[in-house]
This record gives C-alpha cells, sequence and structure tokens, in this order.
C-alpha cells in the first residue's frame, strides 16, 4: 500500500496567525496521541524587544524594577545588535495558562518548533515534575508577581528610591543562598498575600520586638539561657533567617525581603532541572515534529530548515573546541531521553545489565516515572547509560590544588563508567556548587553580632566577592557579621567579618 | 478548542526604559567619565548621535557566596581524544576554552561592560551639571501658540457648547425655587381641607378650598421644565503659550592667521554651544559673523568653509553684532549669547576699542558673552585687553584659551559650570 499523500499543513516560511493555529492544532493532537499532560497554553507574539525586555525580567510578564534587569536588558540588546547571539526560543512562563512566546521574526517553521518546544514540552515537564508541583503555584504567579511589583514601587515612594534599592540589592546577593531545600513553600495568591501582609507585618514585628527585649531578665533565667545556641539549629536560609530575626528592620523591610525570597525560591527547580527540562524540550519538539513529517504533513523545506536548528541547539562541542564552554544542558538531555526510548525500545546486554528495571519496558512509562520523580543530580546518577558515556567521550579530571597536574580520574571504560557518572551527576548538585554557609549563632547578651558559619566542602575557598556580600548581609542584620569556615580536619578559621552598628543611626 | 494567540506586539514598549534608566542613575560616575573619553575620541560633528560606551565590569557585578579557585574539584568534560585513566595532565587543561576547574568563574567580570546610550541619554550625561549663566530672562519669551483651555460656564454660546448637566441642574433648581410657594400653600390648603372634610362635611369652604388647589397645581404645572435662562455653555479660553527662545551670535576670524584646524575647533566649540542652547531654549536663531577687516553675516556653509587672507580688526564684528542686536533682536524679548572665536590677532591699536565696545554697547544687552582664544602662543594685546573686563564684568563675559581639540570640552564645561548665586 503507497504511503497517502496528506497536504501539507502550511507553505511558505512567513507565519500568518491561521498558519500558526493549524500548526498548534497538530502538534497538540500529536502530542495527545502520545499522551503529553500538559497545561492549557497561550501563545503571545512579541517583538525582539519585547524579547529582551522578557530576558531582563527571567522571562516573566511582569517583575519588580532594578537597575539590575536594566543592566541584563543592555547586555542582551548588545549582544543581539552586533548579532553574536539569536534570541532563543525557549522563554516559556511557567503559569497556568502556560505562556510561550513567539517573536514576530521567527519564520514559519522556528514557529512550530517553538508551539512543540514550549507550550507543549516545557508546559508537561512544568505540570508532571514533583519539583515544580511541589514547589511552584502555576495558577498564582503572576498575581504574586503583581502584587511584588506593586508592594515595592509603593514602598519607593513611600520610604525612597535609595533605601529600597540597597535592600534589594543586599537581597539579591544572598539570593542563592535564600532558598528552603527541603520544606514545602506554601500556596501563593494575590487576595491572599495582599490581605495577610498586613497581619504578618504586625505580627513579625511583634515577635522580633520580644526576641530583642531590653527589659531586666531574672537573673535565673539568664544563667540558663548562657547555654543556648540561637538559633538553636544552625539555618541555611539566609534570608529567610533575615527577615524573622533581624532585630532593625522595618515591617516593609521585612515583607521585601519575603517578595525576593519567595520568587526565588519559585526559580529554583528550574536551576534544579535544566537539563531533564531542557532535554525533555527538545525530545518532545524533535519527536512531535518527525511523527507530523512521517503523516506527510511536512514539507521537506520546513524538515531542513527544522533540523539546521535543532542540531545547532544540541550540538556538543569537544573540551579543546575553541567553542567549549562546559556540557550543554540541551545536548545532554536530548542525548539521554532518546537514549532512554532506545534502552527501552531495542535494549543491548550491556543495558540490560545496567538497566534491568526499565530495559524493553514501555517507554512512555518509563518517561513519565523519569519526568516526574527526579531532578538533574539523581536523573544523571539513574540514567546515564555506558554508551552515551562512550558516545560524549565523557571523562573526569581531577583538580586538585595540592597537585602540581592535574589528575584523569576516569574515562569511558569499563572501570570508569560508574566514576564519570558519579562525578557528573555531582556537577549537578546545588548543595555542592553553592557554598554550604549557614547561621550559626546571634551573640543574643552581647554586642548581636551574627555568625555564619562555612563548612568547606573539598577544601574550596571562598570567592572574592564574599566581603562585598557580607557587607550587604550587615546591612540588612544591622550589626556586626562574622564568617569562619570549619575544614574538613575540624579547624575554626575566621574568613571575614563585617563591622556595623545601626542602633544609633536612623535606618536609611 | 483552538488555540489562544495574543497579539503582544503593540503592547507596551520599553518596559525595560525604567530599570535602563536606574541603571544608568545607578552608575553615573562611571558613565560620566566613559562619556568625557568618548567627548576626546570623536569629533563633536556627531555629537547628535549616542554613544557606546564602556564601563568596567567589575565595578558592576552583584556580588554572590561562591567558591573561589582552589580546592579540589571534579570536573567531567566531553570529547575525549588522548586521556587514559590516571594520565597526569599539565593545567589548565590545554585547548579547553574558558580552561578548567573554576577559571571561567572569575574569567568573567573583568571586560569592559559595554552598551549604548542613546542621544538623549547622552546629552543629559554630557551638559550634566551644566547651567546657563543669568537666567535674567529666561523667562521672557514669544508667544506665538496658544493653547485653548476650559474655564468655567458662560450663559452665552453656541449650541455645540451647551453644557448638559450644568444646564438640567439649573433647571432643576430653579423649577424648585419658583414653585416653593405654591407647593407651601398647597400644604396648607391640603391640611385645611383634610380638617373641614372631617370635622364638618359639607362646609362651602370646602368647594373654595378644592378650587383653589386646582388652581394651585395649575400655575406649578406652568412652570416651565426648562428655559432660556438656564442654559450653561461650557467656555473654554485662550491662553498663549509662552516659548522660552534665545539668539545666539557666533563670532569668528576668518583673516588668514586662522587655519582649517583652529577654524575646527572653533566651530565644535560652536556646536556645543549650540546643542547645549538647544536644551534649555525651544526657539533658537543662530547668527553667524565673520570678519578679517570688515565684518559680514553670513550662513553657516559660508562661516566655516569660505576663507580670507588680510589683516583682522576685531572691532568691525563687534560693531556689527551691536548693530544687528539693536536692528532685529530686542534685548527685552531675546536672551542673547555671544560667542567669540579668534587666533589673539588684532590691530594693536584696534584692541582697546574692542574692549570698549563689549563693555559699553555689547555686555549690557547679553546674557552671557564668552571668549576662546585658539592659539598655543603667548596670549597677545586682545587676550590683555579682555583680561580687564574680567573684573568689571563678572558672570557675564568669560574667557578661556583652547590649544588642541581634547580641549574644547573641558573648557566649555568650565565656561558654564554650575555656580552658586
Amino acid at each position: 500500500m503507497s504511503k497517502k499523500r496528506i497536504r501539507p499543513i502550511a507553505e511558505g516560511s512567513e507565519w500568518t496567525v491561521e498558519a500558526i493555529e493549524r500548526y498548534d492544532a497538530e502538534i497538540g493532537r500529536v502530542a495527545k496521541a502520545y499522551g503529553l499532560d500538559c497545561y492549557r497554553h497561550q501563545l503571545e507574539i512579541i517583538t525582539a524587544e519585547q524579547m529582551m525586555d522578557a530576558y531582563a525580567a527571567i522571562g516573566m510578564p511582569v517583575y519588580y524594577h532594578h537597575w539590575s534587569f536594566g543592566k541584563h536588558f543592555l547586555e542582551t540588546e548588545n549582544r543581539y545588535k552586533r548579532g553574536q547571539m539569536g534570541l532563543a526560543y525557549e522563554i516559556v512562563i511557567n503559569s497556568d495558562p502556560c505562556i510561550a512566546y513567539l517573536m514576530e521574526e521567527n519564520t514559519l517553521t522556528m514557529q512550530a518548533l517553538v508551539i512543540a518546544h514550549a507550550a507543549y514540552g516545557h508546559n508537561s515537564f512544568f505540570k508532571g515534575n514533583h519539583l515544580f508541583k511541589q514547589w511552584t503555584s502555576a495558577d498564582a504567579i503572576i498575581d504574586y508577581l503583581v502584587f511584588a511589583r506593586n508592594y515595592i514601587a509603593q514602598c519607593e515612594e513611600r520610604h525612597g528610591f535609595a533605601a529600597v534599592e540597597q535592600l534589594v540589592d543586599a537581597c539579591h546577593a544572598l539570593s542563592n543562598l535564600g532558598v528552603d531545600r527541603y520544606k514545602r513553600s506554601p500556596h501563593l495568591s494575590l487576595d491572599k498575600e495582599t490581605l495577610r501582609q498586613k497581619e504578618r507585618e504586625d505580627y513579625l514585628q511583634a515577635q522580633v520586638n520580644d526576641l530583642w527585649r531590653t527589659l531586666p531578665r531574672h537573673t535565673a533565667a539568664v544563667a540558663e539561657e548562657e547555654e543556648r545556641r540561637f538559633p538553636a539549629e544552625p539555618e541555611e536560609n539566609l534570608l529567610y533567617f533575615v527577615e524573622k530575626n533581624a532585630p532593625l528592620l522595618e515591617p516593609w523591610q521585612r515583607e521585601i525581603i519575603r517578595i525576593i525570597r519567595k520568587i526565588g525560591q519559585y526559580f529554583y527547580p528550574q536551576r534544579q532541572t535544566q537539563v531533564m527540562n531542557e532535554g525533555w524540550a527538545c525530545f518532545w519538539h524533535y519527536t512531535l515534529i518527525n511523527t507530523l513529517y512521517d503523516e506527510g504533513k511536512l514539507t521537506d523545506g520546513f524538515m531542513m530548515e527544522f533540523l539546521q536548528s535543532h542540531t545547532n541547539v544540541v550540538y556538543q562541542p569537544p573540551y579543546n573546541s575553541k567553542w567549549y564552554s562546559g556540557i550543554n544542558p540541551y545536548a545532554l538531555g536530548f542525548a539521554m531521553w532518546r537514549d532512554i526510548r532506545r534502552i527501552c525500545e531495542e535494549p543491548t546486554d550491556e543495558d540490560r545489565e545496567w538497566f534491568p528495571e526499565f530495559a524493553g519496558s514501555d517507554w512512555r512509562e518509563t518517561f513519565n516515572f523519569a519526568m516526574s520523580n527526579f531532578k538533574d543530580e539523581s536523573f544523571v546518577a539513574q540514567y546515564l547509560s555506558p554508551r552515551l558515556m562512550r558516545e560524549f567521550r565523557l571523562f573526569a579530571i581531577l583538580d586538585d590544588e595540592a597537585n602540581p597536574k592535574l589528575r584523569v580520574d576516569a574515562i569511558h571504560d569499563d572501570m570508569g563508567y560508574r566514576a564519570v557518572r558519579r562525578a557528573l551527576a555531582e556537577q549537578y548538585n546545588l548543595g555542592s556548587a553553592d557554598p554550604d554557609i549557614q547561621v550559626w549563632n546571634v551573640d543574643l547578651r552581647g554586642d548581636r553580632s551574627l555568625t555564619l558559619r562555612h563548612f568547606s566542602h573539598q577544601r574550596r575557598p571562598l570567592g572574592p566577592e564574599t566581603d562585598r556580600v557580607l557587607e550587604h548581609l550587615a546591612h540588612l542584620w544591622g550589626f556586626t557579621v562574622r564568617l569562619e569556615t570549619l575544614m574538613p580536619s575540624g579547624d575554626l578559621r575566621p574568613v571575614a567579618e563585617c563591622r556595623s552598628e545601626k542602633r544609633n543611626r536612623p535606618i536609611s | 478548542m483552538t488555540v489562544r494567540i495574543v497579539d503582544r506586539r503593540q503592547d507596551s514598549k520599553n518596559k525595560s526604559s525604567i530599570n535602563r534608566s536606574r541603571f544608568i542613575q545607578r552608575f553615573k560616575g562611571q558613565i560620566r567619565k566613559a562619556v568625557a573619553d568618548a567627548i576626546a575620541r570623536r569629533g563633536i560633528r556627531d555629537l547628535d548621535n549616542g554613544e557606546k560606551i564602556g564601563i568596567p565590569g567589575k565595578d558592576i557585578t552583584e556580588p554572590h557566596f561562591r567558591h573561589g579557585k582552589g580546592g579540589k574539584r571534579e570536573i567531567v568534560h566531553p570529547g575525549n581524544d588522548r586521556f587514559n585513566s590516571g594520565d597526569s595532565v599539565d593545567r589548565p587543561l590545554e585547548g579547553s576554552g574558558q580552561g578548567s576547574g573554576g577559571a571561567s568563574e572569575d574569567g568573567e567580570g573583568i571586560d569592559d561592560f559595554v552598551f549604548t546610550l542613546t542621544r538623549d541619554e547622552f546629552l543629559d550625561i554630557f551638559f550634566d551639571e551644566l547651567a546657563l549663566p543669568n537666567l535674567v530672562k529666561r523667562q521672557l519669551a514669544r508667544i506665538d501658540e496658544y493653547k485653548r483651555v476650559r474655564a468655567g460656564y458662560t450663559q452665552s454660546g453656541v449650541p455645540t457648547n451647551i453644557n448638559l448637566v450644568r444646564t438640567m441642574r439649573g433647571a432643576a433648581g430653579r423649577r424648585i425655587a419658583v414653585g416653593a410657594p405654591f407647593a407651601a400653600r398647597l400644604r396648607e390648603l391640603k391640611d385645611e381641607l383634610e380638617r373641614l372634610r372631617r370635622d364638618c362635611p359639607g362646609d362651602p369652604d370646602i368647594i373654595r378650598i378644592e378650587r383653589e388647589i386646582a388652581s394651585l397645581l395649575a400655575r406649578r404645572e406652568a412652570i416651565p421644565f426648562i428655559d432660556p435662562f438656564d442654559l450653561r455653555y461650557s467656555n473654554r479660553i485662550r491662553i498663549a503659550q509662552p516659548s522660552t527662545q534665545a539668539v545666539m551670535f557666533c563670532l569668528m576670524d576668518v583673516s588668514g592667521s586662522m587655519d582649517e584646524s583652529k577654524k575646527q575647533i572653533a566651530k565644535r566649540f560652536f556646536m556645543l554651544l549650540y546643542l547645549f542652547l538647544n536644551r534649555n531654549y525651544e526657539h533658537i536663531e543662530v547668527v553667524f559673523i565673520r570678519h578679517h577687516t570688515v565684518a559680514e553675516e553670513v550662513d553657516e556653509e559660508n562661516f566655516f568653509h569660505s576663507r580670507e587672507t588680510g589683516g583682522t580688526i576685531v572691532s568691525s564684528a563687534l560693531t556689527l553684532m551691536h548693530e544687528i542686536i539693536v536692528a532685529r533682536y530686542a534685548s527685552s524679548a531675546w536672551n542673547i549669547y555671544g560667542a567669540q572665536a579668534s587666533d589673539g590677532d588684532n590691530w594693536n591699536n584696534d584692541s582697546p576699542t574692542c574692549r570698549e565696545l563689549i563693555s559699553e554697547s555689547i555686555l549690557p544687552l547679553v546674557q552671557y558673552f564668552a571668549y576662546i582664544e585658539i592659539a598655543d602662543a603667548e596670549p597677545q594685546n586682545l587676550w590683555l585687553e579682555y583680561e580687564r573686563l574680567l573684573e568689571s564684568h563678572p558672570g557675564i563675559f568669560a574667557m578661556q584659551r583652547i590649544a588642541a581639540v581634547a580641549d574644547i570640552y573641558p573648557v566649555f564645561r568650565e565656561l558654564f559650570r554650575k555656580r552658586l548665586a
């Protein structure tokens, strides 16, 4: 039986709204046939300039104002104008409905690619992955951002633009240590936030004032407290600790810290799942578009353009190329998802030995399980196959300051597979990428100074910016802030100290 | 269900402009320095464009707690072409673009952060902290535009201007006011009628009262619903829109001793002055006067490009300037600025005349008169004569020397520096 010729969905490279609608309908049909579970989505057509706006605001349609976003905008604009970068097509907002941006300069092929990549690929990942389910509330984020922007704008009017800017600077400096790694954040919503904000303000202020009570205490109680450290358990969320405990902050300052903390928390899953998420979206745009082509609904010209841009995205330059800047998460992610499908459909003996639990199983089920329950670190540790390591020719280099030379620790051979995989997984462990710094103690009875403890990992020191971050923290805390490092040997070593005594000064 | 496609292209443009201006605000110090450097590099001719400037990247990084170099780390790279487990390699790993192990972390942020200022942003910073001296007459203006603004209501006007709300409100008020006596009397009569009907039905007064009520009602009905008296018209009046105006006199020596490069310097100075005035006044006229032994008013093209030879009599230009002011620019209506560029050559016995002309006839009429001498030699007699004016007319008269192109901007800033009153 000869293959039926079906009319292509649309011709030509100029897009029209009707053509986009038709493509979306077709891609949606195929996605449904594959069982992709997505939020509703909305496609927005924007200009290049608006795309750069979106870049500056981490892709969000509304965002509070800050000079650093202006800096990002200028940076992007400059690179774009010099032709050093094309604007990527991956901006998609994890909201319900999920919003995907189509840039007006794109050709029709690119629009179809973006729809498949963002509106179906990323979208289904946002809906399915446990981290996004647990940490983000897709239905409320836009509301919360509106609330945040309005609140911060109000504060600027009321308390002066400089004071707010300094506060936001300080929060941004601490933002990578301002996330809860284990607890779930409560649901956000504009109404609730606005309503509860005032209450919270009063309540928090009362709490803090109690903490710094200056009334004389009974001596017996003091003696007992001598023993106690505050906080009783070290706190790794610095922003949270400051928000709840910094003695001299005004209620509005606490609220702003909270806002930035919340937004940082919202983006945290994206940092944790970059390889998986991008790989997933690439896999699906590739699969969906190819399925349509097999059905005869796409022209060869379309496929040529599509493949060209697809291969650009998933290209991995080798370590000695001048384009090399680390492992490309798109490339690794895409290859891993493809490889998982292969292991399910055509397992080799090696695969059966390495992945007995899913080799030869139904690939859609395996996909759903993997997509839902992992983050980059565990995904790599669990699913990176020897065959893929050979394809990428991965090797692990040990860089130890104590040795004059680098050492090749493991390569893609029988002895090295597990070591390479472990090292790569560790690379995606955000816990060890960011330094481990925790709030250790507050000198409650003395000068109220705050002591942070840095738990040194693999003898890695802190970067040169540390002093500036401490200044920011001291600004928030209002009193002296110290940082000490606990070496693996058990020694404590003071790293930096930033003195501050805001008590006698008016709070700016 | 078809997908929702929203066309946002017409929506809020420049969403980032606030962030952008905040960025510029924050790094004004560095940007100003970069702008000054940029000026030294390029001609004033293209001042009208924006400028690409760079500021040190390390000033604008946002700090975070990060790992620094050192310690122990294991990094996985792709594309192995020659390594075996256990090999030792020199650092940095050869060929790897960013180098291995932490180098990428401090590789960033050292380069300059380069971006483009728009023309307005550029000029803002360029003329920042400069002020026009002697703004006495700044408010004076010529009136060539009128704006119509609303100014309450009138009782006469054309039908299109009838203000319905006002009119109906007035009519309602009038009806209540005019009908008030009838209403009071009606209430009285109705009470009376009720009392009579209850107490002594059959009283002949009942009929009388009923008649009176009927006639009162009829009269109340006769009050017109709307009366020409009620009509109100929206009133609009013309308000003069004054626009500030200035005239700028450019005086230049074109005698043989002024060569092309000196003229270029003068031209740049004049352009700078023009741009600056342009930001302060809505309407500007420029008068070009060139002179050697005689002065003439010319257009811009001739001013800068034609070349004359011969001696120099500066006073001829000053006399002409004075004549033009008297004839065309009444000093009560115009802000007048004069800028004179010369290489300092003058006939010796003409210089005292110049000083006299300036101090007697020109300075009383102008806001500011600046003399720039484009020369690197010793000051000559014209400079020495003018120096005496500095003391007698502080704040109105200023003079500076320019030796090279790079001096133009600093000299300009010096001339227009904000001074405390």
